[in-house]
C-alpha cells in the first residue's frame, strides 16, 4: 500500500519544530508500524537525510519505550495495543497517517518523536518500592495472598511506563501510572507498612513534576495498552485521602 | 595462559559457604571508600547496583536506554526457576544443579552451578519481599508450573510477563536507591570503552546518546551486566537495541570470550514474514506445557490445519521423545523443527513452520483457563498474525535467542581483566552449550543479588587502589579513540546504511552458523564476514551529525562491532569441533541425529584472546573438571 505520513521534526528541545511530509510506498500489511518507519528511515539514509528519530527496543509490547501518537491517539487507533505492536493490516492503502510524540508538559522533546519520561522515574524513586534490602527476605509462602488480590495486584503492576495515559490526558495528568504503581503494593501484605508513606511521597512528586490534576476524563483508561482500571485511579485517591489525615505530610 | 577459576576447594556443597567465610571483608565503615561502576540495568545490573549500593559502596549506574525499567530483560515471558520443592514432586537443589549441568551437556563448572542453585531460593523470597506479584494458587501460595528440560515444576512466574515482574521489582531497589542518592544513574549513555590503569579497570568511557557527548568516568571496579549478543544474527528474539559493544570492548582490551559459539536458538517464535522483518518474536516456551507441536505426516499436504485427521499429523516430539515430549529441551526441539521442515513438511507461508497446537488442552481444561495461563501471549501472536490461535493452531519456528557464551570469569565472576565483573547473560558462566528455559532470570538475579555483593568486596579488600580521576592520561587516550572511531564512521560516505549490513551479516551467520554448522560452511562464512566488514568501513553510510541525537550512528558502531565479533563466534564453531548442546556440528552426531559430543578432547571452557582486526583470536582452555555428575550422553528419550 502507498501512505502520505505527516511526520512530527524537531531537531531539539529549543527548537520550535514542524510536521514533514513524506510519501512511503510498497507497505506491505505484516508490517508493524516501526518497520513501516524503519524503511522510510531507510529511505532517507540513502538520501543522505537525517532519520526520523523514535524511541523503541523490545517491539513486543512490553518495555514501554515506543510513545507515538498516531491521528491524535497515543499508540493508534488499535485498542490495548503499543504502536510497535500495531500492524499495517490496520491501515487502508491511500491513508494519510499524522505521526507526532506523545505530548505532554512533563515529557519535554528531545528530538523528533522522543521525549524525556524521566518524571516517571523520579515519581518511582520518592517511593515506588517497598523498603527491603538484599537478603533480608522472609520466606516467599510465609505470607500468604489471596489469589484475588494477587492477580488485581498484577493488574495493576501490568503497566508498562510508556506514558500513553499522560498524553491522551488533556491536563496531562500522571494518575493511571501513579496509581497503578500505589495499588500494586497497597493490594500485597507487603507493601503495608509504607502504604501511607508511599502515596503521599510518589502523588507529591507527580505535582512537583507538573503533571496535571485528573477530572475524570478517563482517556487514560482508553489510551492504556494494557488497559490499566481507572479503578486504580480512585483506589489511590482513597488511599491518599486517608494518609493525608493520618501521616504528617513529609516535603 | 591458565585460566584460574578460583573455584573454593572442598565437597560441592560447602564450597560457596566456606567461600563466604574465607573471603575478606570491607569494614562497614570503609565501604563508602569504594566506588563501582555498574554498566547496564537490566535484571543482573539493577539488582547488582541496589545491592551494592545497600552496603554502603559508591554506585554509579549506565544504560543506553531511557531508563532502567526498560533493559530486554522486561521481555522475558515465562518464569524464574527454584529449587523450593513447593509443589512436593521431588526437587532440590541437588536436582536443579543437576538438570542444568545436564542441560547444558556438560559444558558448565559444576561448582558455579551448584552455587546457582543454592541462591535461586534466596531469589524467590527476595522477589516477593519487593511485592512482585507472581502467580498464586487459591489458598494464597505461591504457584508453579513446568519448563523444558526439567520433569518437576519449579517453575515461579507472572502471567506471561515474568521478566516484566522481576525487573520492575529490580527496578523498585535501584530506584530506592537512586531517591536515596547511593547510586547516580545515567541513562541514554552508552559505554563505547574501557579504561585499564596499572593493570585494572579503572572506568569507562562513554558517548551521551541525546548530546553525543564523549565522557569519562572513574571507579575502583567496573562490572558489565550488559548482555547477550544474540543480535550478531541480525534477526533475534532480542531487543532492538541489544549488542555486543560492552564486551566486545573489553575483550580488545584483554578480557578472553568464553565459548562464543555456544548461542541459543528458541524453538518458539513466529515465523519470517518478509525482508523487512525486524524481529522475531518470542512465543514463551511454557505454551509447549499445553500446546502440542505437529506438522503433516506428508509433505506438501497443503490442507487447512484442522482440515488435516489426527492420523495425517506427525506430533513428532512426542514420538521421538516420550518422556519428555513437547517439553524436550530447547536445542533438542529447535533441530527437529528444522529437520521437518527440510524434509519438506513446514508449514506457513515460507514452509518454514511447524504448528503449535492447543487444542487438546482447550478440550480438557477449557478455554478459561488456557486464557488465564497464556492470554497475553495469545494475544500478541493474533496481533501479529492475524490469526487466532484458540481456534487454529499457532505456527512456530526456531529463531537466535541467547546466548550462553560470553566473557571469562572466575568464581568471583571476575574476567581475566582484575576488576572487570561481568554478570548476567554478558558472562558465560552457567549454562554450558545450552540454557533451560526460566534459567537466565535465575542466573542474572543470583548474579546481581547474592554473588557480586560478596565477591567484589573480597576484590576490594584484597587489593590497593591508587587514587585515579578521569585527569589520568589513560582516560584521555581511550576517548581520543573513542573520537577517532565516530568521526572515522561519519566521513565515510559510502551507499548502505548500518541496518543493509547488519542484515547482511545475519544472514550469513544464520546460514552458516545457525542451528547447524559444518567445517566448510563455517570456513566459507570466515570468507564472507571479512569481505563484509571490509565493505562496510568502505561504503557506509550515516547522516547527521556526532555531537547530536543519531541513530544510524548509534546503529553504525554496534554494527562495526558485530562485524569483528562474529569472525570470534566462528573461530570458536570451528574449533570446537563436536556437538553439545546448542553447537550442532553436523559431522558429530549419532544416528539418530543426536548431538555427539567429545568428551575426552572438548571437555573444556574456549577462550579466545584478542590478536588483532582480522587475526585469528589465541585460544586458550579451561578443563571442565566433573567430581560430581557422570559426563552421561544426555537423553530426553
Ligand atoms: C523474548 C525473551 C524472553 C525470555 N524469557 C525468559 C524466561 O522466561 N525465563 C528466563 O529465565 N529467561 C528468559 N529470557 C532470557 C533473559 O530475559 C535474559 O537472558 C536476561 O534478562 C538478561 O538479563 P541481563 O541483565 O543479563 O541483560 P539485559 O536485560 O539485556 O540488560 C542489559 C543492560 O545493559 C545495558 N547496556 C548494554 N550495553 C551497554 C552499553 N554499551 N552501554 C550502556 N549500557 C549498556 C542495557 O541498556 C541494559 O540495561 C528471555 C529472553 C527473551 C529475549
Ligand atoms: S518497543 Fe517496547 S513497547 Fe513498543
Amino acid at each position: 500500500m502507498r501512505l502520505t505520513l505527516y511526520i512530527w521534526r524537531q531537531n531539539n528541545a529549543y527548537d520550535k519544530g514542524r510536521m514533514e511530509k513524506h510519501q512511503v510506498n510498497d507497505v506491505l500489511e505484516d508490517m508493524s508500524f516501526l518497520e513501516m518507519l524503519d524503511v522510510l528511515n531507510e529511505k532517507l539514509i540513502l538520501e543522505g537525510k537525517e532519520p526520523v528519530a523514535f524511541d523503541h527496543d523490545c517491539r513486543e509490547g512490553i518495555c514501554g519505550a515506543c510513545s507515538l501518537t498516531i491521528n491524535g491517539i497515543p499508540h493508534g487507533h488499535e485498542k490495548a495495543t503499543t504502536t510497535c505492536q500495531l500492524h499495517m493490516r490496520k491501515f487502508k492503502d491511500g491513508d494519510s497517517i499524522y505521526i507526532e510524540p506523545f505530548r505532554a508538559k512533563a515529557f519535554p522533546v528531545i528530538k523528533d518523536l522522543i521525549v524525556d519520561r524521566t518524571a516517571f522515574d523520579r515519581i518511582m524513586q520518592a517511593g515506588g518500592f517497598i523498603s527491603i534490602n538484599t537478603g533480608n527476605a522472609p520466606e516467599a509462602n510465609g505470607l500468604p495472598v489471596s489469589k484475588k488480590n494477587a492477580d488485581l495486584s498484577m493488574d495493576a503492576a501490568a503497566c508498562i511506563g510508556c506514558g500513553a495515559c499522560v498524553a491522551a490526558c488533556p491536563n496531562g495528568a500522571a494518575m493511571l501510572f501513579v496509581s497503578a504503581k500505589v495499588s500494586q503494593f497497597a493490594l500485597l501484605p507487603q507493601g503495608q507498612p509504607e502504604r501511607k508513606k508511599r502515596v503521599l511521597a510518589m502523588v507529591n512528586q507527580m505535582e512537583k513534576e507538573g503533571f496535571g490534576a485528573c477530572t475524570n476524563f478517563y482517556e487514560c483508561e482508553a489510551a492504556c495498552p494494557k488497559q490499566i482500571s481507572v479503578r486504580f485511579i480512585a483506589m489511590m485517591n482513597r488511599d491518599y485521602l486517608c494518609s493525608r489525615v493520618t501521616e504528617p505530610v513529609e516535603v | 595462559m591458565t585460566l584460574d577459576s578460583k573455584i573454593p576447594s572442598g565437597p560441592l556443597k560447602d564450597k560457596w559457604e566456606k567461600y563466604k567465610f574465607e573471603m575478606k571483608l570491607v569494614n562497614a565503615a570503609n565501604k563508602r571508600k569504594y566506588k563501582a561502576i555498574v554498566v547496564g540495568t537490566g535484571l543482573a545490573g539493577a539488582s547488582a547496583a541496589a545491592s551494592l549500593a545497600e552496603l554502603g559502596y559508591v554506585v554509579e549506574a549506565f544504560t543506553y536506554n531511557d531508563s532502567p525499567r526498560r533493559a530486554h530483560s522486561i521481555a522475558a515471558q515465562g518464569g524464574i526457576n527454584a529449587a523450593k520443592n513447593y509443589p512436593n514432586d521431588g526437587d532440590s537443589i541437588w536436582r536443579l544443579f543437576y538438570d542444568t549441568i545436564k542441560g547444558g551437556d556438560f559444558r558448565a563448572r559444576e561448582a558455579n552451578v551448584y552455587r546457582l542453585a543454592q541462591v535461586s531460593n534466596n531469589i524467590i523470597d527476595q522477589c516477593v519481599a519487593q511485592g512482585v506479584p507472581f502467580a498464586r494458587e487459591y489458598g494464597g501460595l505461591l504457584d508453579n508450573r513446568s519448563f523444558g528440560g526439567a520433569q518437576v515444576s519449579r517453575t515461579f512466574y507472572a502471567r506471561g510477563q515474568t521478566g516484566q515482574q522481576l525487573l520492575l521489582g529490580a527496578y523498585s531497589a535501584l530506584s530506592r536507591a537512586i531517591g536515596k542518592k547511593q547510586v547516580t544513574m545515567h541513562v541514554r549513555k552508552e559505554m563505547l570503552d574501557l579504561a585499564i590503569i596499572d593493570g585494572k579497570a579503572r572506568g569507562i568511557v562513554t558517548r551521551d546518546l541525546v548530546n553525543g557527548k564523549i565522557e569519562s568516568f572513574w571507579a575502583d571496579a567496573v562490572i558489565l551486566a550488559t548482555g547477550g549478543y544474540g543480535n550478531v544474527f541480525f534477526l533475534s528474539t532480542n531487543a532492538q537495541a541489544c549488542n555486543v559493544t560492552a564486551s566486545y570492548r573489553a575483550y580488545k582490551k584483554g578480557a578472553l570470550f568464553a565459548n562464543p559459539c555456544f548461542t541459543q536458538i528458541h524453538p518458539t517464535c513466529i515465523p519470517l514474514s518478509g525482508e523487512h522483518q525486524s524481529k522475531l518474536t518470542l512465543m514463551s516456551e511454557s505454551l509447549r506445557n499445553d500446546g502440542r507441536i505437529w506438522v503433516p505426516k506428508n509433505k506438501g499436504d497443503k490442507r487447512r490445519p484442522n482440515e488435516i485427521p489426527e492420523e495425517d499429523r506427525d506430533y513428532y516430539l512426542e514420538r521421538k521423545y516420550p518422556s519428555y515430549g513437547n517439553l524436550a529441551p530447547r536445542d533438542i526441539s529447535s533441530r527437529s523443527a528444522k529437520e521437518v521442515c527440510d524434509e519438506g513438511r513446514g508449514v506457513s507461508a515460507t514452509g518454514f513452520g511447524v504448528y503449535l497446537d492447543f487444542a487438546d488442552s482447550i478440550k480438557r481444561l477449557g478455554k478459561k483457563v488456557i486464557e488465564e495461563r497464556y492470554g497475553n501471549l495469545f494475544e500478541m501472536y493474533e496481533r501479529i498474525v492475524g490469526e487466532d490461535p484458540y481456534t487454529t493452531p499457532m505456527m512456530i519456528y526456531p529463531a537466535s535467542h541467547y546466548a550462553m557464551g560470553g566473557l571469562w570469569v572466575d568464581y568471583n565472576l571476575m574476567s581475566t581483566i582484575p576488576g572487570l565483573h561481568v554478570l548476567g547473560e554478558a558472562n558465560f558462566s552457567d549454562h554450558g552449550a545450552n540454557r533451560l528455559g526460566a534459567s537466565a532470570l535465575m542466573q542474572g538475579l543470583a548474579d546481581g543479588y547474592f554473588v557480586i555483593p560478596y565477591t567484589i568486596g573480597d576484590y576490594f579488600a584484597k587489593n590497593k587502589f591508587d587514587k585515579v580521576t578521569t585527569d589520568h592520561p589513560e582516560f584521555k587516550k581511550v576517548e581520543a579513540e573513542v573520537v577517532e572511531k565516530t568521526n572515522k564512521l561519519l566521513s565515510i560516505k559510502g551507499k548502505k546504511t548500518p541496518t543493509m549490513f547488519h542484515r547482511e551479516l545475519g544472514k550469513v551467520m544464520w546460514e552458516y552458523c545457525g542451528m547447524g554448522r559444518n567445517e566448510a560452511g563455517l570456513k566459507k562464512a570466515l570468507e564472507l564476514v571479512p569481505k563484509i566488514r571490509e565493505e562496510f568501513w568502505q561504503n557506509l553510510t550515516i547522516t547527521g551529525e556526532g555531537n547530536d541525537l543519531n541513530i544510524s550512528l548509534e546503529k553504525a558502531g554496534r554494527v562495526a562491532d558485530f562485524l569483528e565479533f562474529a569472525e570470534v563466534l566462528l573461530w570458536d564453531a570451528l574449533e570446537r569441533d563436536e556437538s553439545c548442546g546448542a553447537h550442532f556440528r553436523e559431522e558429530h552426531q549419532y544416528p539418530d541425529g543426536e548431538a555427539k559430543r567429545d568428551d575426552e578432547h572438548f571437555a573444556h571452557v574456549a577462550a579466545w584472546e584478542y590478536t588483532g582486526v582480522g587475526k585469528k583470536p589465541n585460544r586458550h582452555t579451561e578443563p571442565l573438571v566433573f567430581e560430581n555428575v557422570q559426563l552421561a550422553v544426555r537423553s530426553y528419550k
